[in-house]
């Protein structure tokens, strides 16, 4: 085993490029096996890009590829959470999901799902008859013919995890930049000279994490990318609270050749989702919402759950999945140049991302040794989940700013206080839920705004209202 | 670790329909009344609506929102109530159970009634499903106002707006008061929904006015860049703006309601369900204002409140008949919605209207019927947003077992 010698003054053992859900999986597991690492984050914030807008599935793999890397990743990457999550203070939303038939098609999938599930180990999931799924679900429509079971496929917060990952690597030592671009680099045998929209910075090991931009971050530095990136967007409709009754289970279409389908569940915060849509385009940075593909998925929603179709809706937005030209993983692994992409995680990286970033490890290990860290911070983050205690519910926070979430001012402040601080509006929403309800900020919009200050690129405020 | 408080009457919302309610039940020797509001300051609405027509009716001039909040709640301490801001009622339960968060920690509340003031908000960009780009300044009216009031900043400098109900007259006239100037108003429809003289107002500004007119897509990765608009032909036209203002479609604010099991919802209305006296299908509880319907006027939630107050004050001396015996009022489209949505056989006088909405212009002949003949009737022409009044207190429709309300189909 080789050993990269002595670490230069300002030279990182590792810098990480891109602050999704991948990155910051991969700071958290470099830093606590003990290397000195760099996030790099071109945005405001983290979760710029495919990481802000997901499902928020923690997939148990019953329908991955057999014997496929993603498989492998998203059963590590699960049971690690179900392992940390309590002391990071994320939650678990046990749901259970139920893959449920429509039509003779449908149906004559169900047994083929079963048994790919049992080939990939998840032996838990059976076939449950019309009457089950009716008996466990009441409220769907009663045209349902059948389903499978998968009793361990839950749901998380796709926002918190991510930031606690990176938050404990910062704990740990890690730094993290962001508004850091990175447009260039050299390779001069030992390390890597990246030049970034904030000056030059040194590592030894590159790890790109930048998602919709894996394979421009390849051309920028490698000269070649391997893959290339097809932006596949995926559009949302959360309603409100009140949804929630009516359905338990994570509800699954029986899989289509080309995604999931579409999707009904409750999420973390207590609302109901439908979605995504597949949708291919070329645009990486534009995640438009359509009117029309919202009312389609407001219908096929309501056609399975016929009561959705009287709740308002709370919420929309759109993802877009970093696809490649193929399904797999795209791992780029170069120990000569010092060069690992973690690429083309598409539709399943909230789940994988700590697998990946142990694969990652795994990898890298074979060249280089750091003495794993003794007794690693594990620090908490604020629980924004709607079944778990929130703020509000303890006294002292002096004022709720947003009412239909329940956000108190010292969650915002101690938001706007912490080690990563929100760098944009949405950060904030992403943090502490504001502006995140049914009234998507008609109350407190103003008030959050005022609360923010000047912290935040792109504040809602153009300047002080003087009367006329 | 929670704190308990019983009282007679609990107000949810200081707006001007629970402020009203509750002075009007300690005036009829209600004793304990406690309003609960979750903002720093009671008043409601009115509170960030710098600007008249408020008070007219109530107390015989015209005053700005702020004013007129701040003389509801004087009237109300005077009459003592017991307001308590920064209370929020996190959950109802059956019978009148409340509870809320405070930030001195939680409080459950019991109460012999409970009254639902919480008001009615505009509509917001998501439940629009408007397409586009999610940039920083997609707004409603309430946020530009206390943005402009309460909080002191302009939240953009040249918006689009959206809608030609009366409030987006509360906006330009905002907008104007602050220096900030919007390029144009835009309206769906082929006429302004809000009365003509009123309209002329934005075009008075100044501001060009875009009838039969949709917001296509809104376009900024940051900021608002601009909108794209749909003419009447459909054509597609692009606007540049910092900003988009999203005025009127209110939709009430129930959804305490909605999370409590055995309080009715009427997905019409967008209210709590509840009969002539403004009781609610858990007869504990009562609701008023703006909560039962979008929208009327601070006056009117005002007068409403009053109304209500006087029931429950009935209700609480045995004197009011209970729930047992109802006359369910159905609609047919066009027409959008009925408040109250049922009726007690009773000739006990309640709320002395019936209150509707059509969900698009029509001419004809508006019509109540028992099933087998009409009891009202009304012909004209009626409009979206504009009231609808159908004045109770004829017998006959008490004793229908259900009124239907709706359009005579044309001969
Ligand atoms: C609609 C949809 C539904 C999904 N549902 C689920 C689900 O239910 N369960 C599940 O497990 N997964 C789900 N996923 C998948 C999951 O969201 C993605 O796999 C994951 O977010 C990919 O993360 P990433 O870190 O690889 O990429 P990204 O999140 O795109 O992160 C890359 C980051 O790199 C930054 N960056 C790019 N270029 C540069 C540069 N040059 N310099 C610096 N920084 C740069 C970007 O700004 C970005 O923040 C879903 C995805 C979508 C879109
Ligand atoms: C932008 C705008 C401009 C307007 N301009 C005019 C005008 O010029 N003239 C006019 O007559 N009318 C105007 N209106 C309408 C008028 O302000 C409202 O009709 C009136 O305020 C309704 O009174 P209300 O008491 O029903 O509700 P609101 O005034 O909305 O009061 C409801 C109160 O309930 C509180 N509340 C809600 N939920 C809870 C809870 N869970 N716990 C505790 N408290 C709660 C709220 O904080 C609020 O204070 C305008 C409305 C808007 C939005």
């Amino acid at each position: 085993m080789e050993s990269r010698g002595e670490r230069s003054e300002g030279l990182y053992d590792v810098a990480v490029i891109g602050g999704g859900v991948v990155g910051c999986a991969v700071a958290r597991r470099f830093t606590l096996e003990g290397a000195r690492v760099v996030l790099l984050e071109k945005a405001p914030d983290i979760l710029a890009g495919a990481s802000k807008g997901n499902s928020a599935i923690l997939h148990t793999g019953f329908d991955a590829p057999e014997g496929s890397l993603e498989l492998a990743c998203m059963q590590a990457g699960y049971t690690e959470y179900r392992a940390i999550h309590e002391s990071l203070n994320l939650p678990l939303l046990t749901t259970g999901a139920i893959v449920a038939a429509w039509n003779e098609h449908d149906e004559a999938e169900l047994d083929a799902i079963v048994a790919r599930a049992h080939a990939n180990g998840v032996d838990n999931v059976r076939r449950i008859d019309r009457a089950e799924v009716l008996a466990r679900e009441p409220q769907l429509n009663p045209a349902v013919r059948g389903g499978v079971l998968v009793p361990d496929e839950h749901v998380i917060d796709p926002w918190s995890a991510p930031l606690a990952y990176l938050t404990q690597a910062m704990a740990n030592g890690a730094e993290v930049r962001r508004d850091c671009e990175v447009t260039g680099g050299a390779f001069d045998g030992a390390a890597w000279q990246l030049d970034t929209s904030r000056g030059r910075i040194a590592a030894a090991q590159v790890i790109n994490c930048a998602g919709l931009y894996g394979d421009v971050v390849e051309q920028r530095l490698l000269g070649e990318a391997h893959m290339q990136i097809r932006p596949r967007k995926g559009q949302f409709v959360v309603f409100d609270k009140a949804a929630a009754a009516l359905v338990d289970h994570i509800l699954l279409p029986v899989p289509q050749p080309r995604t999931k389908g579409v999707v009904v569940t409750r999420t973390a915060y207590g609302n109901v989702l439908v979605g995504p849509t597949a949708e291919e385009q070329d645009d990486r940075e534009h995640a438009r919402v359509d009117h029309d593909t919202l009312e389609a998925l407001i219908a096929a929603g309501a056609e399975r759950l016929p009561a959705l179709a009287d709740m308002p809706v709370t919420a929309v937005y759109a993802g877009l999945r970093p696809a490649t030209e193929d399904k797999e993983y795209r791992i780029r692994h170069e120990p000569a140049r010092h060069w690992l992409t973690l690429g083309g995680v598409r539709s399943t990286g909230l789940t994988a991302a700590l697998g990946i970033a142990a694969h990652a490890y795994a990898l890298y290990r074979e060249y280089v040794e750091h003495q794993p860290l003794a007794s690693p911070v594990t620090p908490w983050v604020p629980n924004i989940a709607e079944h778990r205690p929130r703020d509000w519910q303890a006294a002292g926070y002096g004022e709720i700013v947003c009412h239909c979430e329940l956000v108190t001012r010292r969650e915002i402040e101690a938001a706007l206080a912490s080690s990563l601080p929100p760098g944009d509006i949405g950060g904030l929403k992403r943090r502490t839920r504001a502006c995140m309800g049914r009234c998507q900020g008609f109350y407190c919009g103003a008030r959050v705004a005022q609360i923010a200050g000047d912290a935040l690129a792109t504040p809602l405020s153009t300047g002080a209202a003087h009367e006329h | 670790m929670s704190t308990e408080l019983d009282c007679d009457v609990a107000v949810i919302g200081a707006g001007p329909a629970g402020l009203a309610a509750a002075t009007a039940l300690r005036q009829a020797g209600v004793n304990r009344v406690l309003v609960f509001e979750r903002e720093p300051e009671a008043g409601g609405i009115p509170r960030h609506c710098a600007h008249p027509p408020y008070g007219v009716r109530e107390y015989g001039r015209l005053m700005t929102g702020p004013r007129y909040a701040r003389r509801n709640v004087a009237a109300a301490e005077a009459a003592g109530v017991d307001i308590r801001t920064r209370h929020t009622v996190v959950a109802l339960h059956p019978g009148g159970g409340l509870d809320l968060a405070t930030p001195d920690g939680a409080l459950r509340v019991t109460a012999r009634r409970v009254l639902l003031t919480t008001g009615a908000r505009e509509t917001p960009r998501s439940a629009r499903l408007i397409s586009g780009d999610r940039p920083v300044g997609v707004i409603n009216t309430a946020t530009l106002q206390s943005a402009l009031y309460l909080e002191h900043f302009k939240p953009f400098e040249a918006p689009v707006i959206v809608g030609t109900e009366l409030v987006s007259l509360s906006a330009v006239m905002s907008c104007r008061r602050a220096g900030i100037r919007p390029v144009a108003v835009i309206e769906p429809n082929p006429r302004p929904t809000a009365r003509w003289p009123l309209t002329l107002f934005p075009r008075l500004c100044g501001i060009p006015v875009h009838l039969n007119t949709t917001l296509a897509g809104i376009a900024g990765r940051q900021r608002v860049e601009g909108v794209q608009l749909a003419g009447p032909d459909g054509s597609l036209s692009t606007l540049a703006c910092d900003g988009v203002l999203l005025t009127g479609r209110f939709t009430s604010e129930s959804s305490l309601a909605r999370l409590a099991p055995h309080l009715a919802v009427d997905t019409a209305s967008s209210g709590p369900v509840v009969d002539q006296y403004g009781r609610c299908s858990d007869p504990a509880y009562y609701a008023a204002g703006n909560v039962l319907r979008p929208i009327e006027t601070a006056g009117w939630s005002w007068r409403e409140g009053r109304a209500v107050a006087g029931f429950i004050a009935a209700d609480l001396a045995y004197d009011l008949p209970g729930p047992d015996e109802l006359v369910p009022v159905r609609v047919a489209s066009p027409v959008k919605y009925c408040v109250p949505q049922r009726l007690v056989r009773s000739a006990r006088p309640g709320l002395a209207e019936l209150q509707l909405r059509v969900t698009e212009p029509v001419r004809g002949t508006l019509t109540v019927s028992d099933g087998t003949r009409p009891l009202w009737r009304a012909s004209g022409a009626f409009l979206p947003e504009r009231r609808i009044r159908i004045p109770l207190g004829d017998p006959a429709f008490l004793r229908a077992p259900a009124l239907d309300i709706g359009f005579e189909s044309p001969p």
